[in-house]
């Protein structure tokens, strides 16, 4: 089938999921109170009208501001009322943080995350680090539920961002670089330990510190017997994954940089190489996700290929419905490919709107 | 396309990503520069210890020979220059282009340091108080009175976190290859010119390559600067000089609040001091922290700023290559709006008085920059907000306050000349912790004498003084 064809059959089955899930959260059997209330200010009739992922933009923008504040059983689908219910946090260093319920999506998301990393960096039954942070947070489950799906036992460390935002904000940048090397004594302690480490999920920043901390002790990721790491929480750029297989990681380590948030699943890359400039390009995994890249000036409006634009975020899980969230990022709008025959996006960086705000510490 | 890459202790890495710079007033990009990535830099930091290793190979009165040869070339020589290279025509050119300083105060610039370089024997007597500089390099030494003494470098380099927008400032850091002290550089973004040509006037001249790095970047790269060098100087705003406040490995730089204080027994001399005065205020643009924001006095307040303000306050943006061009442009967007904004609002306080309002619009927008022509302001008491005040333009107040009261209003000055013969008032302002550099008598503040030292003494923040005593029958001195 050529890769045309792909991209039509891929398009066909997200329009069908658009149906399903559109269908299930505005139902009455089935719905989500939210949806169900905010229905009734819509001008149109969402079981009738939206028939496409284009029908989509009938939807307001999704506004993140919906997900603070309680009550928060008001985003679980009537199906799911009798379900134990977890909720999965962002934000929060100062007021109420947004609020995601989840019942099954993040174990669903990153087992369709699993197939996409290879066996022999990631080997199954090998255990896991958890690099990352913890608290009400989304990774710090599905991290370990990723590590256990692929057989293993996964190792965490104690990390709160939002103290790292405050110190940030504070100006404090001993207590920031104190409480960075707090972590990495925990994954130091935990890697010399005797547990078998394979693989890890860490954060940019995390990882630059631990190499570090690894180079000053004569040791390395490889030589801590690490072969599979999983990067994501902040910004990668291709100069900083460069310059991290080059000098630190060496050939024989993978890095799978993601994208994603608690709205969203998990967006996948393939490793970054030299011949590609170490360009990371991200696909979501469609049909629970779809990412778009849209004109600053109009979100109705997808760029053209390689141009830049913001990041468009649609969530459709039968757990969470989030039409057309505008993201906080932006980035250059990439090509189908034959392992994802749909849009994906590249470059992601902080927004221009906001970037000069955007705090990243720690973590 | 230009590229300058980021230097690796001397060795050129193209990084993936680049930041253009580009000429404030026609658009034009001059070069791209590699953007450095934080993890990078601080992983560099395993070589910090061989900077100092290689320069001290060398010894001191050989590197002074060198980076006198270093002035002349980075104000005489064609240079390299990331994949090409620059003649200093071109230097004054682009660094005009990108900073906004008129292109006559850039060659200024470059003479000052110039003059910094091939007087670096002299600089460093001085602020060492006549060491025998072998001690800096040995670590240890017997004085000509017979006393043993001991200076311990407190940091194999300095890391330096520089601005944009005042070429002015990079003569603090030209003592320090001399002292054979590595140099790891973080530029302005819109300023890499200086770093990258004085680096590679001293590489020219014979100083070791790996003795210094150049780091260009995003505000990641200065706290990774900061973070990996014991010790660093940066240059920034009054919140950047607070956040630093007591840090012991970094100084920093940020606004002078440089003022001139007539005493009440010469102030009925007014008119004798205005050219001083006016300089003061007017000199490189008002662009330097040692450049006057504050005439206090006891009376004659308002004649003395009605006489300044007649004398700057008509000058008009000129072309940056036009030789009598006075003022500089803002470069960055909204920038001179800003704070044309802030001063609008403290002229509406009681007792505040515009006195170069007559002299038309202050605030002068163009395509891609905006000006703002010089502004004088006559405040009738010291508690006006406007009096606290320092842009990066020529701005000064002109402030009344009883002289008894003046050394507890002022606040921090980094400059100040103090016109009074009386020995109770000279003593007390000799007394003022608060004042950095003092002057006595009309000396206008931007002139500085480069055989003392600026807001610290850079040796004493580089070298520990501290106790030695040795078996002469072990140690060889």
């Amino acid at each position: 089938m050529s890769l045309e064809q792909r991209v039509r059959q891929a398009r066909e089955r997200l329009d069908a999921h658009v149906r399903e899930i559109v269908h299930w959260h505005f139902s009455p059997e089935t719905g989500t109170p939210f949806w169900l209330e905010k229905a009734k200010e819509l001008p149109f009739d969402p079981l009738k009208d939206i028939n496409s992922f284009d029908d989509l933009r009938k939807f307001p923008f999704f506004e993140d501001e919906w997900l603070r504040g309680g009550p928060v059983r008001r985003w679980v689908p009537k199906a799911y009322a009798q379900r134990p219910i977890y909720v999965f946090e962002t934000g929060g260093t100062t007021g109420i943080p947004k609020s995601r319920i989840v019942v099954d999506d993040f174990r669903i998301d990153y087992e369709q995350f699993s197939d996409t990393l290879p066996e022999k960096y990631f080997p199954k039954g090998s255990n896991w680090l958890m690099l990352g942070p913890s608290g009400p947070r989304r990774l710090r489950l599905a991290v370990e539920h990723l590590c256990q799906y692929r057989g293993g036992i996964c190792f965490c460390i104690d990390l709160d961002p939002r103290w790292v935002v405050k110190l940030i904000k504070k100006g404090w940048m001993e207590h920031l670089r104190a409480y960075q090397d707090h972590c990495i004594d925990q994954a130091m302690t935990i890697l010399s330990a005797g547990h078998e480490i394979r693989c890890m999920f860490t954060t940019p920043k995390l990882l630059d510190a631990l190499c570090k901390r690894l180079e000053s002790e004569n040791s390395s990721i490889e030589k801590a017997g690490i072969t599979g790491i999983f990067c994501g929480g902040t910004e990668m750029t291709s100069q900083w994954i460069r310059f991290m297989i080059e000098e630190y990681l060496g050939p024989n380590v993978y890095i799978a940089p993601t994208y994603g948030n608690t709205l969203m699943g998990l967006a996948a890359a393939e490793m970054p190489t030299a011949e590609q400039n170490y360009k990371i390009t991200y696909y979501a995994p469609e049909p629970r996700a779809v990412v778009q890249v849209v004109d600053f000036d109009d979100y109705d409006k997808v760029v053209p290929y390689g141009q830049t634009g913001r990041v468009l975020l649609t969530t459709l899980t039968r757990e969470f419905f989030v039409p057309r969230f505008a993201e906080r990022d932006e980035g250059e709008r990439e090509l189908p490919s034959e392992k994802y025959p749909w849009d994906g996006v590249s470059g992601v960086r902080p927004w221009r709107g906001i970037a000069a705000q955007t705090t990243v510490g720690v973590y | 396309m230009l590229h300058i890459p980021i230097s690796r202790w001397g060795e050129p890495y193209k990084s993936m990503e680049a930041d253009p710079v580009v000429h404030f007033a026609t658009g034009e990009t001059l070069a791209e520069v590699s953007r450095a990535n934080a993890a990078l830099v601080e992983r560099d930091m395993r070589h910090a210890w061989r900077a100092r290793a290689v320069l001290r190979e060398i010894p001191i009165r050989e590197l002074l020979q060198m980076v006198k040869k270093a002035g002349q070339l980075y104000t005489e020589a064609e240079l390299p220059l990331g994949d090409g290279s620059q003649t200093p025509e071109q230097f004054v050119r682009m660094q005009s282009a990108t900073t906004g300083l008129p292109e006559h105060m850039c060659r200024f610039n470059m003479t000052k340091n110039k003059f910094v370089l091939e007087n670096m024997d002299k600089i460093l007597d001085s602020l060492t108080r006549g060491l025998d500089l072998d001690f800096l390099t040995r670590g240890y030494g017997v004085e000509s009175r017979g006393v043993p003494v001991s200076y311990q470098a407190q940091s194999p380099v300095l890391g330096l976190v520089l601005p944009s927008n005042s070429p002015g400032v990079h003569t603090l850091w030209l003592p320090i290859i001399p002292m054979q002290i590595g140099l790891v550089l973080k530029p302005g973004p819109q300023e890499p010119w200086t770093p990258y040509r004085m680096a590679n006037a001293f590489i020219q001249a014979g100083v070791p390559r790996q003795a210094i790095a150049i780091y260009p970047g995003q505000g990641d790269i200065g706290a990774a600067v900061l973070n990996s060098c014991p010790k660093s100087l940066i240059f920034g705003g009054q919140a950047t000089v607070e956040q630093y406040k007591g840090n012991p490995r970094v100084q920093a730089h940020g606004p002078g609040f440089s003022k001139i204080i007539l005493g009440d027994d010469e102030v009925d001399n007014w008119e004798a001091y205005l050219d001083m005065m006016v300089d003061s205020i007017f000199v490189n643009s008002g662009r330097g922290c040692i450049n006057c924001s504050g005439i206090w006095v006891s009376r004659h307040g308002r004649k003395i700023a009605e006489a300044i303000a007649e004398r700057i306050g008509p000058v008009e943006p000129l072309p940056p290559d036009d030789p009598k061009s006075a003022l500089a442009a803002f470069t960055v967007a909204g920038q001179a709006e800003g704070v044309w904004a802030a001063i609008e609002t403290d002229l509406k306080e009681p007792g505040v008085h515009h006195c170069t309002e007559r002299f038309g619009p202050r605030l002068v927008k163009r395509e891609r920059c905006a000006y703002l022509r010089p502004v004088i302001v006559y405040c009738e008491g010291p508690d006006k907000a406007i009096a606290k005040k320092e842009y990066m333009f020529p701005f000064a107040t002109v402030v009344e306050c009883p002289q008894e009261q003046m050394l507890a209003k002022i606040g921090p000055t980094l400059v100040c000349s103090a016109v009074t013969r009386h020995p109770k008032f000279q003593r007390e302002l000799a007394d003022a912790t608060h004042i950095d550099r003092l002057n006595i008598g009309p000396i206008p503040t931007i002139q500085l004498n480069w055989l003392q030292p600026h807001e610290g003494n850079i040796v004493d923040f580089l070298f520990r003084a501290r106790a030695f005593q040795f078996d002469p029958k072990m140690v060889a001195i």
